[in-house]
């Protein structure tokens, strides 16, 4: 069992109050909060060995290389990834997604087909649309039922000897469920498709093992994982690395440049031109390190409680409905009441200290499917508590009040 | 009365509030009372998308002034459309380029106008102001 308390002293933001009321920070899929041990890797790092890495033959170029490589091997060994130089730092999920569909660029053919799902962030829709565009490249959507489940039976239907990319979330940012990519890749891989899952939403609770899973791309972001913001991190396969042309040119990832030709570094630098976010991408280790101390059995445990709570009280509010109601779920709720606006109701509670996300969570499809304007999405972190819930759920009864 | 005497009354009227909950009942009450657009004015082009609210908004000449009409889906963003429109609406073109919105601040409503709420409200006020600018160019013609 977590000793919540003592965790929650770890993260000082948790004891702030906002509208002077104590803080309840349910938007943690948006980003999640930083242990103080985080803030302080954060400020150790520029007070003792901020400098340029893998460049200078001074100490403290060696020292921050060292640190930020030693970062890069925890994250390898945190995601099983069969070699460090797989692991590519970047600013987030949005760079990871955007280098690879740029590297596709020059893979895809008029007639490829591009696979996404319909529970997709606009972030894993909008690069892969910009790469049909380019290349005459279809794309196709994996539908969704009620329950916010993908329909496998559709998806295995859309594959063919055309499908050369599928792209899916491994946790729905606005619903929470969480999808069978194991099945997908296996099916994508089938029938010569290259898979990339967005693991944005799936990194705070779960340990992702890429070896297993067998994905090409993994792609995932530091802030939402008790790291710090702009930090992020794409894996991918090495065979796939090599064969995608560079992102962006630059120092760093060059090998030799004359006017006539460059070529370019090996892997992982060959992707990561200019200098990097040195101090996120060491303290990204530090929030692994953190993550991994805590356990991610245990944070699943707390998770599912709180899912399990704020699931029966807010059903306890009349003409209170949550969207994705699918069996495998991470601890996030989105709701709506009828009849009522969720802005207005996020307005609300907002005023009772309370921070939950509304709007259409960059899943605008999702809404039109449900034909809403947007959710209240309530997402939980293992540093929250039954207590918290109750106390939304008491400021939702008096939104709806105030607005019925 | 002019917009600034407008604003100053809605000062006033809010200033008797005690606390959030009375101004928020208050801005409810305005939301869900007032009619404010024609069903045929509630057009795709007339409609402003926020990332969290939509916002519909007509603007017409009638004589020297612009009166406006306007709707929102959500209640909030509805009842403070209310008071802008009891600000800038039948007013000159002139007159509302040149007010402000600042009297939203003090009567403690000043997160509704903030770009990060992406309610709608922000664009709405710079379409009445493009409206006034339209009118006052095509009456100076």
């Amino acid at each position: 069992m977590l000793d919540i308390q003592k965790i929650r002293a770890d993260f000082p933001i948790l004891s702030e109050k906002v509208n002077g009321k104590p803080l309840v920070y349910f938007d943690n899929g948006a980003t999640s909060q930083k242990p103080q041990i985080v803030i302080d890797a954060e400020a150790k790092y520029y007070q003792e060995i901020n400098a340029n890495i893998h460049r200078g033959v001074h100490t403290l170029s060696q020292l921050a290389t060292d640190a930020y490589e030693i970062s890069r091997v925890k994250i390898q060994h945190h995601i099983n990834a069969k070699f460090s130089h797989e692991v590519l730092f970047t600013s987030g999920t949005t760079h990871g997604i955007n280098l690879v569909t740029n590297g596709f660029a020059s893979i895809l053919k008029p007639g490829d087909e591009v696979v996404v799902s319909s529970l997709e962030h606009h972030s894993n829709i909008v690069p892969w649309q910009m790469l049909c565009e380019k290349t005459g490249a279809t794309l196709k959507v994996i539908p969704m039922n009620e329950n916010g489940e993908l329909i496998m039976e559709a998806f295995d239907a859309l594959l063919s000897a055309k499908t050369k990319v599928v792209t899916v979330n491994h946790i729905s940012n606005a619903l929470g469920i969480i999808n069978p990519i194991k099945y997908i890749i296996e099916k994508a891989h089938a029938v010569g498709a290259a898979v990339l899952i967005d693991g944005a939403q799936a990194v705070p609770h779960l340990k992702p093992d890429v070896q297993d899973l067998d994905c090409d791309f993994y792609a995932f972001s530091g802030h939402k994982m008790c790291g710090p913001t702009g930090t992020g991190i794409l894996y991918g396969k090495e065979d796939w690395l090599n064969k995608l042309p560079p992102y962006q040119g630059g120092g760093e990832m060059i090998k030799e440049v004359t006017f006539e030709k460059t070529t370019y570094a090996d892997l992982p630098h060959k992707f990561e031109a200019g200098t990097p976010n040195i101090a996120g991408g060491i303290v990204l280790g530090t929030a692994v390190d953190y993550l991994n101390n805590i356990g991610f059995h245990n944070i699943q445990k707390q998770e599912e409680k709180l899912l399990e709570h704020a699931t029966k009280r807010l059903l306890e509010i009349e003409g209170l409905k949550i969207y994705g109601t699918g069996k495998n779920k991470a601890s996030v709720v989105s709701f709506n009441i009828d009849g009522i606006h969720p802005y207005d109701i996020g307005s609300i509670i907002d005023k009772l200290g309370i921070a939950v996300r509304t709007g259409h969570h960059c899943a605008q499809p999702i809404m039109n499917f449900f034909c809403i304007p947007g959710t209240i999405r309530a997402s939980f972190s293992f540093y929250n508590t039954i207590e918290e819930i109750d106390v939304m759920v008491e400021a939702v009864k008096k939104a709806k009040t105030m607005l019925s | 009365m002019t917009i600034k005497e407008i604003q100053n009354e809605i000062i006033d009227e809010f200033s008797m509030f005690d606390d959030w909950m009375q101004r928020y009942e208050y801005i409810i009450e305005l939301g869900k009372s007032l009619p404010l657009i024609k069903e045929e004015y509630k057009t795709d082009e007339n409609l402003i998308k926020g990332c969290q609210s939509k916002v519909w908004l007509q603007g017409e000449q009638k004589d020297d002034k612009i009166v406006f009409t306007a709707d929102s889906d959500a209640i909030l963003t509805k009842g403070i459309i209310a008071i802008l429109i009891r600000a800038f609406s039948n007013q000159k073109a002139e007159d509302i380029i040149n007010a402000d919105t600042q009297f939203i601040d003090e009567i403690g409503l000043k997160e509704h106008l903030s770009a990060t709420r992406a309610n709608g409200l922000v664009s709405m006020i710079k379409n009445i102001k493009m409206y006034a600018l339209a009118f006052d160019a095509k009456n100076r013609n």
